[in-house]
């Protein structure tokens, strides 16, 4: 059962991949996106990470969507023509995704539970985190506690994210028409 | 203006629960999915969705620009806040046992302190980026 839901939405993943390469409005583009975010959230769900399911379904296909329509509207709705020379894009991805497929042949088997990445730390935090933090979410102990300094670096990052657009979008307006936006009316 | 009425009363209605729901998120963090990221966005959603139904001005009366801006560096600063207690104690920074005198206690005080920190930055970041663009697109 788990492997036929699981086969659905990467299936349908992967028609949404082509559905957004072959469409040429942004709009649609912007749409299917966010439901790529949402077969994302899902698979996460299967996968049994509810958090990070959480957080992709809102910010991936809510914050994300309405960020990109507002680019939207101060930009281009239209894509601009296909450059002619596909060849060499089509080598890198064709490269960079062998690659990758490469890399997943020397990883331990998936789900298996004495993966080297499961005998460092994990067995701690799951037998001792309760007892020493409190906390009975090991995700929540994990990031909050045990690790959160990286936590603190990734407040910073959204700090950083949202005083940099603030800079950008709000400074002084230069009534010029970039090419392709819109005219100021 | 007026064949919006459905939007209008289905947006006023689930406003509220949005907002419950984001502190569910935030204070049942400890024990399940979800905390002060999840808790932020939803809280940003609210005013983003907010804003979309009965304009950006109604929104910037509900939650004024200068506070949201305000937040971004306030949750940064909690956060860091939380984390230097633990300096005068001779213990390492973000160590948050020294914040009761039951080390556990201060740890669960502490996590919900940095999710509440995390919580106000995101939830700031979000509706600033937001205002930004919306005015932005005034032009």
């Amino acid at each position: 059962m788990e492997a036929f839901v699981n086969a659905v939405l990467l299936t349908l993943l992967a028609v949404v991949t082509v559905a957004v390469i072959r469409q040429r409005s942004m709009f649609g583009v912007v749409i299917l996106a966010g439901i790529y975010s949402f077969l994302m959230a899902s698979v996460m769900v299967a996968l049994d990470a509810v958090d990070v399911a959480m957080t992709e379904a809102s910010v991936g296909a809510g914050i994300s969507t309405i960020v990109f329509l507002a680019t939207l509207h101060l930009t281009n709705t239209r894509e601009n023509p296909r450059p002619r020379n596909v060849m060499l894009p089509l080598f890198v991805s064709g490269v960079v995704g062998a690659a990758l497929i490469w890399g997943t042949f020397t990883l331990p088997p998936f789900g298996i539970a004495d993966a080297p990445i499961h005998m460092h730390t994990v067995p701690h935090y799951l037998q001792q985190s309760i007892r020493e933090t409190g906390v009975p979410n090991v995700v929540t102990a994990v990031l909050a506690d045990y690790r959160s300094f990286d936590t603190l670096g990734e407040v910073t990052v959204i700090f950083t994210g949202g005083i940099g657009v603030m800079l950008l979008l709000k400074g002084r307006r230069r009534r010029q028409d970039r090419n392709g936006g819109i005219s100021g009316t | 203006m007026k064949l919006d009425v459905i939007l209008r009363i289905g947006v006023k209605l689930i406003l509220p629960f949005l907002l419950l729901f984001a502190f569910y998120v935030h204070f049942h963090g400890e024990y399940g999915p979800g905390g002060g990221f999840q808790a932020g966005v939803m809280s940003a959603a609210m005013v983003i969705l907010y804003g979309l139904i009965f304009g950006i001005d109604a929104a910037k009366r509900v939650v004024p620009q200068r506070f949201v801006e305000l937040l971004i560096p306030i949750g940064v600063l909690l956060y860091v806040a939380a984390g230097i207690p633990a300096f005068f104690e001779g213990h390492r920074f973000l160590d948050y046992g020294v914040l009761s005198d039951d080390a556990v206690q201060g740890r669960v005080l502490g996590v919900l302190i940095i999710e509440t920190g995390v919580l106000i930055t995101v939830a700031g970041a979000m509706t600033a980026i937001f205002y930004a663009f919306a005015e932005r697109g005034r032009g």
